[in-house]
């Protein structure tokens, strides 16, 4: 057996799978289907069983070269071909390679009567020469259950479909046998009693009228399956399935940084710019520039000799060209050098599956560094809220799995809460740009802050973000008492302020002359001050001198007189001076 | 078993060749319940067609390839060949009334 190198990998008897080759299936089944055992394959009408069956085999047959038997009980070979041959695959190629072999098995109740007891061994014989004679390894029934329409007794018939499933098991044939969706069961006529081992289930729902597969594993036994719903597509290549969560998150995280174009905006994001591989989310309201700062982006890639792609659901590619012209941004020599590609398409041209299988496509032939959507919130038109955020979940996991680099514009509408239907999103994306309008004074500027940039230092400030015929630039924006201004406002402040600097360094030294004035006055009033306290301390002195001559001059005198006189006075005099003068 | 071939065929009194029946009846392998078809299938031939009819016996275990011919899920299965309409009645064809009934040697009443 082909699976025999992965069972030795895990001792641990583990299941052996057999690969559908079915992109997406594989993951969810981790692997496949259970080799040498049936699958029930069921659904309602129109969802897909038949083409699952067939991809089987194809895939089987051309990428894991195990021959199949597709045993039809409803198409004939030549419908059966002819279905198939519109999703690329050549069956009567294979069939002339002998790597597969169809057998319509026809059967009609109005033919047929039944006369006694009877078994199936027929179509045992018949299954069992067609594998035989391809050495098959994989076999499908192609809806069984029309053998309950054809064949009278059911009792028979169930005994003999037990039976038949033994014997596939037993001859080691890895069979997918597809069954009717029924009412009340998972198949109409109960056959999920019969194949144990592996169930799937198909679904083809349809909402707002856009209709939108899905795949389910209801059962697998012995193995573990992702149980969710997985959305798939039938694209020009089979089928697809689209696992959301199965991708898991653990996709390595570049820390190389790529710039965005825009030189003022790198340095914003720690001067390098963003992440390689990371997400980038870019909202704005209508006419904010986020087409522009997307076609920068673009080119940046460009420049640096990668392949960007650029996914737009809005304009045509020549209109992008052309009006990107107008700010000196030419994109035309890139598309001519290959390194830049635009995918125009209206968001309702299809349903979100089909934008995302044909995208996928896109990524997987173009195999570009950078990937833009413009705008995102286009594509809410083709889906639902919670359908646009699984398929832009399913892109970016995609797009980091392979290390692209992607940067979703979304429009928000002017009057909405700015971050409210970005919410949803925004979760998922590694930075996100916010460009606004700020309005007043009769015009209109545009701001950009960065609302977040994961795993960078980046700026909190607003920036002027200036669309003007030789690119983009982003300006300080004036952010003062007055709150943050732009554009001729932002202009008129500066000049405003400029003068109210000048005027406060004139005033300053004007005061400052004047202290200095004052200061002088004081010093010349301290010195008048002194000096007059000086002069009449002199005054003072002088008196103060004249009072004791004039003492000791009468004292001098009346000593004088008392001589003259000759009294005894002398004494008296000499004891208290002024009596003598009481005594006159 | 192998393919056989049994013949019974005689003109009858006006000289004019009769209308032969071709039967087929598949088998896979020797069983007892097609040994018992084959058995009953000769019986009614012989009460009804007698000398008017032609049964292949085809074995396909040792023909797979044969079923695809002629459509054979169930075995045993009975194929009117001849005349046409192709009629086809499977089991082991102990009901005569059913198998007079299938291959139109009585009316369904």
């Amino acid at each position: 057996m082909k699976n025999s190198g992965s069972k030795s990998r895990s001792p641990a008897a583990r299941l052996p799978k057999c690969p559908t080759g079915i992109q997406g299936l594989d993951e969810i089944t981790s692997g496949g289907l259970p080799r040498g055992r049936p699958t029930l394959v069921c659904g309602g009408a129109g969802c897909g069983k038949t083409l699952f069956a067939v991809e089987f085999l194809v895939r089987g047959a051309v990428q894991f070269g195990e021959p199949g038997v597709f045993m039809s009980f409803e198409e004939t070979d030549a419908e059966l071909k002819g279905n198939v041959a519109l999703l690329g695959f050549d069956l009567a190629g294979l069939v002339r390679r002998r790597q597969l072999l169809l057998d319509h098995v026809y059967i009609e109740r109005s033919e047929i009567q039944e006369t006694g007891e009877y078994d199936l061994e027929g179509l045992f014989v018949r299954l069992n020469h067609a594998i035989d004679s391809i050495g098959a390894k994989r076999v499908v029934l192609d809806t069984l259950e029309a053998l309950f329409a054809g064949l009278p007794t059911e009792a028979i018939l169930r005994a003999e479909l037990r039976r038949l499933f033994r014997w596939l098991k037993h001859k080691g044939v890895t069979a997918v046998i597809t069954a009717e969706r029924g009412r009340e069961h998972l198949t109409r006529h109960g056959l999920e009693e019969y194949v144990s081992d592996c169930v799937i289930v198909l679904d083809h729902r349809i909402h707002e009228q856009i209709a939108t597969r899905h795949l389910r594993v209801v059962k697998y036994r012995g193995s573990a399956h992702g149980t969710n719903e997985y959305p798939f597509l039938i694209g020009d290549d089979g089928i697809s399935v689209l696992p959301i969560t199965s991708l898991g998150l653990n996709h390595a995280a570049s820390s190389k940084r790529i710039s965005t174009g825009i030189q003022r905006l790198d340095a914003m994001l720690g001067g390098q710019g963003f992440f390689r591989g990371s997400s980038i989310l870019l909202t704005g309201t209508p006419g904010t520039g986020k087409t522009s700062a997307a076609a920068f982006f673009a080119q940046a890639a460009a420049r640096r000799g990668e392949r960007a792609l650029y996914f737009a659901f809005e304009e045509s590619p020549s209109q992008i060209m052309r009006n990107m012209q107008s700010i000196s941004l030419r994109l035309e020599p890139w598309t001519k050098r290959g390194l830049l590609r635009f995918h125009s398409a209206r968001p309702t041209l299809y349903g979100l599956e089909m934008h995302l299988a044909i995208m996928f496509k896109e990524i997987f032939t173009f195999k570009p560094a950078v990937v833009i959507v413009d705008p995102m919130t286009s594509l809410l038109i083709a889906g639902s809220e919670s359908e646009t955020k699984a398929m832009v979940t399913r892109l970016i996991d995609f797009l980091k799995n392979q290390q692209i680099s992607s940067l979703f514009t979304s429009l928000t509408h002017a009057g909405n809460p700015l971050q409210q239907s970005e919410i949803a999103i925004s979760s998922l994306m590694d930075s996100w740009l916010l460009l606004k309008d700020i309005e007043g004074n009769g015009e209109r500027n545009r701001v950009l802050y960065v609302l977040k940039a994961r795993g960078m230092a980046h700026s909190n400030q607003s920036r002027e973000f200036l669309i003007s015929d030789r690119g983009i630039d982003l300006v300080d924006a004036y952010i003062g008492p007055g709150g943050v201004l732009t554009g001729a406002a932002r202009a008129a402040q500066t000049a405003r302020d400029r003068a109210e600097a000048l005027t406060s360094q004139q005033d300053t030294a004007r005061r400052q002359r004047e202290m200095k004035r004052k200061r002088l006055g004081l010093e010349r009033q301290i010195a008048a001050l002194r000096s007059e306290y000086e002069a009449e301390e002199e005054e003072l002195r002088r008196l103060d001198e004249q009072v004791a001559k004039r003492t000791r001059v009468v004292t001098a005198e009346r000593t004088e007189l008392a001589r003259l006189r000759h009294a005894d006075a002398i004494r008296v005099a000499a004891r208290a001076p002024g009596k003598p003068k009481e005594r006159d | 078993m192998k393919t056989r071939t049994v013949k019974r065929h005689e003109s009858n009194s006006t000289g004019a060749p009769a209308k032969i029946w071709q039967l087929r009846l598949y088998v896979a392998g020797q069983t007892p319940r097609s040994m018992t078809a084959f058995a009953n299938l000769k019986k009614i031939c012989e009460n009804h067609l007698k000398n008017r009819y032609r049964i292949e016996v085809i074995d396909l275990v040792e023909q797979p390839h044969l079923s695809k011919g002629d459509q054979i899920l169930a075995i045993p299965t009975l194929v009117r060949k001849l005349p046409p309409p192709v009629r086809k009645i499977i089991g082991d064809l102990s009901d005569t009334e059913r198998v007079l009934v299938g291959l139109d040697l009585r009316p369904a009443d």
